[in-house]
């Protein structure tokens, strides 16, 4: 597994640039107000799907990539899989599969009560293997052959760039397919590309050290300056010996792309520290396809170590999934053991003296995308949200709260709006831990029949984009071969919206099986039962 | 890690308490710094010394000794008790201090070293002394300055005792003299009687590093110095200093040593390199302390942390060894919007800020008292007796109790007696900065 982390630094490498909005001379340039760097660095150049038909023809020579960035926007994204030309033949019509579905119920995603019912309809029993042996499941990210990665031409006229309406935005042309994080080199005129954070890195610096130092940061070789005055030296203790500032630690911003999956978790902007966890791994069914797993966990603060909390639990589900699928274990199943074992951890932290308050505690939500089926399984407030690659489908939420506010929903006591605006609403009713009343994994399973992007993350990103469609306006469009730009791009809006709370997010594309194209789509497609094939456990 | 030098040497840790949980734009950092110093060398009579000790008894010999007489014979026989309790090895002598200090042993200029030969010397030599004359104690402590300069030792430590005030000299000339004296010896001060100024003799305490105290009845002398003098040959470690690491941009508050008592080391810093300061804390046995550091630090936005204070335990450079950093702890600090957090008081830190209330108190009400300032003295008095009863300072209390008649000390309620004896009045004044430690609950 390759960890990406932000490569060099440029704050501390380079002269300080006007609007960057963590590296500064002094501390207070880490944390600038949201407002005034996102007046600089619009950072999400989303193209707005609904105005923006599927290409008619996608697999376009990187010639015509560059020529269509201007003409047709929304056209470029090239998504180089079988998924892309699929989509041409629905491009009029909005709701292959899921879509189809959402469009019946629009307000599906938002009304937990028809949640609470539509597993149950289809509940007989955990589908087994659907569909035995994808002989070749067809990751669009795996193939990577991302039209303007290696085609287009270093000037960076790409249809991301075009179709960021402000004109701007020409993406970094070195770039490779997912990391973002060099200033475009020698284009003073270019304004900082699609980095989510603006062009400066903040974390550099520390990273320059913290992956040689491992686990103690503190142990880093002297002689770092200080990322927030720049004028002192890091002691060893990672505080500055000037200024006294705290250096960033290794996990106020990690960073891992790992074929079809990328995450990213940050500090946020007001959070002393990263608290959020998360894990991502692949491996192969017994069949040889390929399996992948994101987990993602969300430290409850209140509680005692809530950052040991989360890395245990992510850690600990990802074991066992790894361990689960390999040997053939419903992917259900797997993830309902997964999150026991999870819990299981996060218990493990727990002080022995009886009655010890606080014990560490932390939510938990993860996917699994194996043999064409999509995993969902979580405890807590983090969520899995579904966006289609054609955004013309509508995307959903595929997740319901442990929350004060879901529940007083679900319980039919409260409106969505009043639940949500009340001070109790982000009170979570489900978490790990070792004081967590009944343990109650909830787990989904999902046959999507169209690709797209399956979205994990805590709070601290969904707090900025709620709805299914927030999520994937936020999404960029070609979240599917691009998985760690896009988390990274999902990660920078929640900052540029305040960055209240850590903010992790994993993006696991899906492609559908290919042997089911065009044809088992077309009839599995609009024809289908218009609720795609979910099934919840009852809980255990 | 090894040091073959000195096995004894007592290893030090520092730990450090507080809430580093600040609200937006604030600035005061609180901590508890408890430095401990464990694993020395203990009290053991009869082991050689090496000649890290050196300790000069400064006694009394002014005319008010002999009235009444017990006072004269106490000092005398405390001497001697104090000089038994030398271990071998240690050098020392004796001082009989009027307006004028005279050397009483070994004498010219020297000092003896301890064994068994030289103590019975030295008690021979006490037998001789009588009171006569005034009370000048500058030149008591520059005699003992000058005795100690010529020890290489690194522990030099005296032991003063009065009965009177320092009539014979102009106070500036005492506090130029201890200004002097400061950092080069530590001393212990004790009053005998009641006819001594407080101020005078924890002035003396303080300004050396040492204790002071008052030993009201003459006959509890021996068992007072015996003790003292234990104390000091329990020393291992001298001249350790707290050093405070502050960053750019902050000031220090204060520093006061709040427990086994408060001392106000705020004004006692030593710039030490870029940043850094030192504040002295005498020597070291077998003990702990605690100090109450407040750094005012520059204001930084929700989410950063900042280191507000490393705090280290320095031996400086000596005897060819160089200097060295015994422990250290950080006091740090974290801006966070969790008003939960932020608003909370560490106990230790609201622990220490009542003990040094206490003191204060204790000390503003007797002055208000001898002024005839009876309300602010029955205020100030309550308030202290509240504070000695919500920290579960007992022995303050208790001498609280012979100088007020308590109503109601959780609330606060007391009455002036009338009547106070001198010796009571004395030792409430001068045993006000003792503190207690936090309760482990």
């Amino acid at each position: 597994m390759s960890m990406h982390r932000l490569s060099g630094c440029p704050s501390c490498a380079e002269p300080l640039e006007e609007g960057d909005r963590f590296c500064g001379l002094c501390g207070y340039a880490l944390t600038p107000s949201p407002a005034a760097a996102s007046t600089d660095h619009p950072t999400v150049p989303i193209p707005p799907a609904p105005s923006a038909p599927p290409a008619p023809a996608a697999p376009a020579p990187p010639a015509a990539v560059a020529a269509r960035a201007q003409a047709a926007p929304a056209g470029g994204y090239g998504i180089p899989s079988p998924a892309g030309s699929q989509s041409s033949p629905g491009a009029g019509e909005p709701a292959p599969g899921w879509g189809s579905v959402a469009a019946a119920a629009p307000t599906l995603v938002g009304d937990p009560a028809d949640w609470a019912t539509a597993p149950a309809q289809h509940q007989p029993e955990p589908e087994p293997d659907p569909r035995p042996s994808p002989a070749e499941p067809s990751y669009p990210g795996a193939p990577r052959e991302n039209p303007y990665g290696t085609g287009t031409p270093p000037e960076g006229a790409s249809s991301w760039g075009a179709a960021d309406p402000a004109g701007r935005g020409a993406p970094d042309p070195a770039d490779g397919p997912e990391t973002r994080h060099d200033r475009p080199g020698g284009d003073a005129g270019a304004s900082p590309d699609g980095t989510p954070w603006g062009a400066e890195n903040p974390y550099g610096n520390a990273y320059d050290s913290a992956p040689q130092a491992g686990a103690a940061p503190g142990a880093a070789p002297g002689g770092k300056t200080c990322v927030a005055c720049r004028a002192g030296h890091v002691d060893t203790d990672g505080y500055c010996e000037h200024c006294g500032h705290a250096q960033p630690r290794e996990r106020d911003h990690v960073e891992e792309e790992l074929g079809s999956v990328a995450a990213v978790s940050d500090r946020g902007l007001r959070h002393h520290r990263n608290e959020d966890s998360f894990a991502v791994s692949a491996t192969a069914l017994p069949d040889g396809s390929a399996a992948t797993v994101a987990i993602v966990c969300d430290g409850v603060s209140s509680a005692s170590r809530p950052d040991e909390a989360s890395a245990a639990a992510a850690g600990a589900a990802n074991e066992a999934l790894l361990e689960a699928l390999p040997r053939g274990a419903h992917p259900q199943e797997a993830m309902h053991e997964a999150i026991l074992a999870a819990a299981a951890a996060v218990d493990a932290l727990a002080p022995e003296v009886p009655g010890a308050q606080n014990a560490p505690a932390c939510t938990l939500v993860g996917a699994v995308v194996s043999g064409g089926l999509l995993t969902i399984g979580w405890v807590g407030d983090s969520r899995a949200y579904w966006v289609p690659d054609d955004r013309a489908a509508l995307p959903r939420r595929l997740t319901e709260d442990d929350s004060w506010a879901a529940q007083m929903v679900a319980a039919g006591l409260m409106g969505e709006a009043e639940a949500y605006a009340d001070v109790r609403a982000h009170a979570i009713t489900g978490w790990l831990g070792a004081d967590a009343y009944d343990l109650e994994p909830h787990t989904a399973i999902f046959k999507p029949d169209h690709p797209g992007v399956v979205v994990v993350c805590t709070d601290g990103l969904w707090n900025y984009a709620e709805s299914a469609r927030e999520m994937a306006q936020v999404l960029p469009a070609d979240a599917a071969v691009r998985p760690l730009h896009s988390a990274q791009v999902l990660v920078g809006h929640a900052l540029d919206g305040g960055g209240h709370d850590n903010i992790t997010v994993a993006v696991v594309p899906f492609a559908t099986q290919p042997e089911r194209e065009p044809g088992a789509a077309a009839g599995a497609g609009p024809a289908a039962p218009p609720e795609p094939e979910v099934e919840a456990r009852p809980q255990v | 890690m090894a040091n073959f030098a000195k096995p004894s040497a007592p290893r030090f840790t520092v730990d450090v308490y507080q809430n580093e949980f600040l609200p937006e734009g604030g600035r005061d950092v609180h901590a508890i710094v408890t430095v401990t110093a464990t694993g020395g060398g203990s009290v053991t009579r009869g082991k050689p010394a090496d000649g890290t000790a050196a300790v000069v008894i400064m006694v009394d010999c002014s005319g008010s000794m002999e009235y009444p007489a017990e006072k004269m014979r106490g000092a005398r026989e405390a001497t001697a008790a104090a000089v038994d309790t030398l271990r071998d090895g240690t050098a020392f002598a004796v001082i009989a201090g009027t307006h004028v200090a005279k050397e009483v042993y070994p004498g010219r200029g020297r000092l003896a070293v301890a064994d068994p030969a030289t103590r019975a010397q030295a008690k021979e030599a006490l037998r001789g002394l009588s009171a006569g004359g005034g009370t000048a104690i500058g030149t008591w402590l520059r005699l003992a300055d000058g005795l100690l300069r010529g020890s290489t030792a690194a522990i030099r430590h005296g032991i003063l005792l009065t009965d009177g005030r320092n009539e014979h000299e102009e106070p500036a000339v005492l506090r130029a003299t201890l200004d002097a004296c400061a950092g080069r010896f530590t001393c212990d001060a004790r009053g005998v009687g009641t006819d001594w100024e407080v101020k005078e003799v924890t002035g003396i305490a303080s300004a050396l590093l040492g204790s002071a105290d008052i030993v009201a009845d003459p006959a509890h002398l021996t068992e007072d110095f015996t003790r003292m003098m234990e104390n000091v040959m329990g020393k291992e470690v001298a001249d350790v200093s707290l050093r405070l690491w502050t960053p750019v941009g902050a000031e220090i508050q204060y520093v006061k040593q709040v427990a086994p008592s408060v001392r106000d080391l705020t004004d006692r810093r030593t710039d030490t390199g870029p940043r850094a300061g030192d504040y002295p804390t005498g020597s070291w046995g077998d003990e702990s302390r605690e100090y109450h550091v407040c750094v005012r630090v520059p204001g930084a936005a929700v989410g950063q942390e900042m280191l507000a204070s490393r705090a280290t335990m320095v031996r400086p450079a000596a005897n060819g060894e160089p200097e060295a950093v015994l422990a250290q702890g950080l006091v740090r600090a974290v801006w966070t919007n969790d008003v939960a957090a932020s608003t909370a008081i560490n106990p230790q830190v609201a622990h220490y800020t009542g003990q040094a209330e206490l003191a204060q108190a204790i000390q503003q009400g007797l002055e208000a008292r001898k002024m005839g300032d009876v309300d602010g003295a029955t205020a100030k008095l309550g308030r202290a007796v509240q504070l000695a009863s919500v920290s579960g300072n007992a022995d303050t209390a208790r001498l609280l109790s012979k100088v007020v008649d308590v109503v109601d000390a959780v609330a606060g309620t007391v009455r002036l007696k009338a009547k106070v004896a001198d010796a009571d009045e004395m030792t409430l004044e001068t045993r006000s900065t003792q503190t207690v430690r936090v309760k482990k609950s």
